[in-house]
């Protein structure tokens, strides 16, 4: 009796815990699986990005980490093993310019200089895009603000540990980092008439703008050195200065500890990033899109940033006119570190396509295409010491594909972060008839208790409450979750993502 | 004041003398262009099977003769195409090439009409012979597209109406748009009016709300107006052949309606959502319209009623997000796979000019996800042709076709191929284009001291 009483307690349990997950998360099952501590994958061709390729190779992970690369690793004897015959594993995919797992709007567009607002604020682990990018073969997100302002909000670096909490998918250890805009979406040239105009409105302005805010905190930082210095020396009377939430980022930067990446389109506010940036001491981690980057790259090169941008994205709007798909290429062939980025959630599931374009605009071998989305943006984000490629010690992040990634007809079987698979294929497809028929019964519940409400309601119904037809879930326009700066164009009829 | 003058002028001149470079080479408009033979090339033709070592001829504008046994004659230019493939041009079904050339700059757009009904406005009046995107998508292989009014592409001016005018098909090359036309008149668009809740008002850039029994109401409002639209045509019609014109007060609109209602031009239907799919195929069997749906995110869903009623589809791009958040991720990717063993006949687009040349990589993709290869090419070549009513014209490698033909390293969908040679009504066309332009230049950039 007791028995069967504890049971039931902990079946209820079980169901109540599992409901409202199963029912969030509708495609999470991939997460549920634990990650082994001894994991072995065999058979495979293993594209380390860093040391070439191995083909019939297999990979050692423990607890998380890549302990062993090789043609042949003998299995330990508590290893789980991922059959990978015939299949390519590339390092996880990193996607430095990102809009994914972020709760409503992520352009705080008052203002020009937003560095009050952090995105870490506002992240969604409940994003469907995560699991949808996972099964893109991307592991890791650099997650921006929008591109409104001059100086944008703070941004934070994540892996799509998709299931977890918000508070497991910002990437240990990785930097912040803060957006800046220059061009035409800060200073609001398009699309936005009627609107009161906002300073700046033009490039000139734009500099100003991250000049003036420089030279205030750089006063800022001064102020606070000289409290410091005399509360070391021993001084107990010293007021400290106000505190500035504005200003803080902008020290961080002057600093190094936070990595500024800069959305820009156009040749001359490039130059005129750098020089603002020379004036002030402080470094340009990459510039973002960075579309006419190609004509100014021994600059970007000497300056020693980074540059991520778009494979072959052009023409929807004139500081897009002169983009050009030899981009990618023309800057890697003058020393610059490039990445290709997605901009939006849909782009970023085939990374791996946009970067073998590489290869025929440009010339690019096929590591360095490979790089584009794995070491590259690994290295722009300083987290090239944990991921980016296949190498002992580094983060178990990978993706397998059943083709080389860098064709069109590559699809990805399987993800994994940490040693753990996040993304399988073969189980996301049995686990469909199982979701269909949760839908279909949610469904059929919400459908009952809305006539029940009719029957029961009908006569004590105040006016102007909603009739149940409203809530009809084929109302849903799931474009126009994320009104931006300017939709991805290939969306034939969406408006999606994309803080271009 | 003098020097601002002097650029402005220059502005546009400049952009005329990249255009000239960029055009066909074998220009002079007398040159007879030569008879061409592509030898010992492994070709395609998508209508009799793969030739592995074969000659296509072409002569006069036409494809001449294709097989193995085929010899060149005296005086043909001869192409040795030993390692490459030959295909047809590929066929884009739905672009607003020439129409539009900046998407965020109102002065370069002339996709859309304002209003709800144009019937009678036709793309080919407003084609661009030297938009900078017709070299470009060209590069990609792309011989042909269609043209089509209020067909997507991001237009900040907001509602793209109901009838939005007429589709033409254009080769991409020529210097005027007598040289492109491949046909004037194509189809007719129709925005199927959706019933929508919510809105996005890009002048103000927010979301707007309204209840369903509105948006039902608003829906209607829209059909009844364009069953409206329809009846009158036919009624002008029957006062046409009555009278005769000189009876009647002319009306251009109707005018341009009567071939619609009498199902001899086309309807290019764009809906997405299976509902409205649904309520269109209703409607333009009521109306007795040749119907061919554009966009069809949920085709999947209504696909036993698109093949039963022989309804072709244009699909939208396969790297599409799903049309809701808990549709399998794949859901755009697997579509095409599945509306091709349901017997539906479909076409991939682009819906856009800066990602035509993507259109190879949205079937690849499909292909990833379960389409059968050779299905997958006739939907960026044949299909689109024979969906528009082209197929005697282009679309395969068949003697007495237009000869739009490409030559490439290998399979045409794939990322990394590269077309080498292609042929625009015969006539062997540049490859060059505004990016490979910029691409040279900066390539030879010298480095700064």
């Amino acid at each position: 009796m007791k028995k069967s009483t504890a049971h039931f307690a902990l079946l209820a349990l079980f169901v109540i815990a599992l409901i409202p997950f199963h029912a969030r998360a509708a495609n999470a099952s991939a997460a549920a699986a634990d990650a082994p501590a001894v994991l072995l994958i065999q058979n495979a061709t293993i594209l380390t990005v860093s040391h070439g390729t191995i083909e019939n190779g297999s990979i050692l992970i423990k607890d998380g980490k890549i302990a062993e690369v090789g043609p042949s690793i003998k299995a330990p004897k508590d290893a789980q093993a991922i059959d990978a015959g015939g299949q390519f594993v590339i390092p996880g995919i990193i996607d430095c310019h990102s809009h994914i797992a972020v709760d409503g709007d992520l352009n705080e567009g008052s203002i020009s200089v937003s560095s009050i607002v952090n995105i870490a604020d506002i992240l969604d682990p409940d994003d469907i895009s995560i699991y949808r990018d996972l099964a893109g073969g991307v592991t890791v997100a650099n997650v921006l603000h929008g591109s409104a302002n001059a100086i944008g909000g703070q941004t934070i670096v994540i892996k799509l540990r998709w299931g977890q909490p918000a508070s497991k998918l910002p990437f240990e250890g990785a930097l912040p980092g803060i957006k800046f805009a220059l061009g035409e979406n800060p200073k609001r040239s398009n699309g936005r008439s009627g609107r009161a105009p906002r300073y700046p409105t033009t490039r000139m302005g734009v500099e100003e703008t991250i000049r003036g805010a420089f030279a205030e905190a750089r006063d800022y930082k001064a102020a606070w050195d000289a409290y410091n210095k005399r509360v070391a020396g021993g001084d107990k009377n010293v007021i400290p200065p106000r505190r500035d939430l504005r200003l803080e980022p902008l020290v961080e930067v002057l600093e190094g500890k936070r990595y500024v990446h800069s959305h820009c389109y156009r040749e001359d506010e490039i130059l005129m990033l750098l020089r603002v940036a020379k004036e002030f001491g402080f470094k340009v981690r990459t510039f973002q899109h960075v579309l006419e980057g190609y004509k100014v790259a021994d600059e970007i090169a000497a300056a020693g940033a980074g540059a991520s941008t778009f494979s072959d994205w052009w023409a929807y709007k004139v500081e897009a006119y002169d983009a050009i798909p030899y981009n990618a290429a023309l800057m890697t062939r003058r020393g610059v570190v490039v990445s290709i980025n997605s901009d939006d959630a849909e782009e970023a599931t085939h990374l791996n396509q946009e970067a073998a374009k590489s290869i025929k605009f440009g010339g690019l071998s096929h590591d360095e295409a490979l790089k584009l989305v794995t070491l590259n943006p690994a290295i722009q984000l300083g987290i090239d010491k944990r991921v980016g490629s296949i190498d002992v010690g580094k983060d178990a992040d990978f993706v397998i594909y059943n083709h080389d990634p860098l064709s069109a007809y590559a699809v990805v079987q399987k993800t994994l972060i940490d040693g753990r698979v996040y993304f399988d294929r073969q189980r996301d497809i049995a686990d469909r008839p199982a979701r269909e028929k949760e839908k279909k019964e949610l469904l059929q519940k919400e459908k009952k208790s809305a006539e029940k409400k009719a029957e029961t309601g009908e006569a004590a119904k105040k006016p102007g409450e909603k009739k149940p037809e409203e809530k009809k879930p084929e109302e849903k326009k799931p474009e126009e979750k994320k009104p931006e700066e300017k939709p991805k164009p290939p969306q034939a009829s969406a408006v999606s993502g994309g803080a271009q | 004041m003098k020097n601002f003058s002097i650029s402005r002028r220059r502005f546009p001149y400049l952009l005329c003398l990249l255009n000239v470079l960029y055009l066909p080479q074998p220009a002079s408009a007398q040159d007879k262009s030569p008879t061409y033979a592509i030898t010992h090339a492994r070709i395609f033709t998508l209508s009799g099977g793969t030739i592995d070592d074969g000659t296509l001829l072409i002569r006069d504008g036409k494809i001449l003769s294709v097989g193995a046994a085929v010899a060149a004659p005296a005086g043909a230019q001869v192409i040795d195409a030993k390692g490459l493939q030959v295909y047809p041009g590929l066929f884009d079904p739905i672009t607003q090439m020439g129409l539009s050339e900046i998407s965020a700059v109102p002065s370069t757009v002339d996709s859309t009409e304002t209003g709800s009904f144009n019937p009678d406005v036709v793309a080919a009046e407003a084609i661009l012979p030297s938009s900078e995107h017709i070299p470009v998508t060209r590069a990609a292989g792309i011989t042909e597209v269609l043209a089509v009014p209020a067909s997507g592409g991001f237009d900040f001016s907001g509602h793209p109406g109901i009838l939005g005018g007429q589709a033409s098909a254009i080769h991409l090359a020529g210097w005027t748009i007598s040289d492109m036309l491949l046909k004037k008149s194509v189809a007719a668009v129709l925005r199927w009016p959706e019933i929508q809740t919510q809105t996005f008002d890009f002048s103000t850039f927010t979301r707007k709300q309204k209840p369903y029994a509105e948006a039902k109401q608003e829906y209607e409002k829209q059909v009844n107006e364009l069953t409206d639209w329809l009846d009158r045509a036919r009624h002008y019609a029957v006062a046409l052949g009555h009278g005769g014109a000189t009876d009647y007060q002319r009306d251009v609109k109707l005018e341009a309606l009567v071939p619609v209602t009498r199902g001899e031009l086309p309807v290019l239907v764009f809906a997405d959502r299976a509902r409205d799919i649904r309520n269109a195929v209703e409607f333009c069997e009521k109306q007795k319209l040749k119907m061919i749906l554009a966009g069809g995110a949920e085709a999947y869903k209504v696909k036993d009623l698109l093949r039963s009623k022989s309804i072709p589809v244009i699909l939208r791009p396969t790297l599409s997000e799903p049309a809701d958040e808990d549709d399998p991720y794949d859901r755009s990717l697997s579509q095409p796979a599945e509306l091709g063993s349901a017997g539906v006949k479909f076409a991939f687009g682009s819906f856009d000019n800066s990602f035509a040349r993507r259109l190879g990589q949205q079937a690849a993709n499909a292909v990833a996800h379960g389409l059968p290869y050779e299905e997958a090419l006739k939907a960026v070549t044949l299909y689109p042709a024979q969906i528009l009513g082209l197929a005697d014209q282009v679309g395969t490698l068949d003697s007495g076709k237009i000869a739009n033909v490409i030559v490439t390293t290998g399979d045409p969908l794939e990322l990394t191929t590269e077309v080498r040679y292609l042929f625009i009504k015969g006539q062997l066309t540049s490859l060059d284009n505004k990016h490979k332009a910029l691409y040279e230049k900066y390539l030879n950039r010298p480095k700064p001291q």
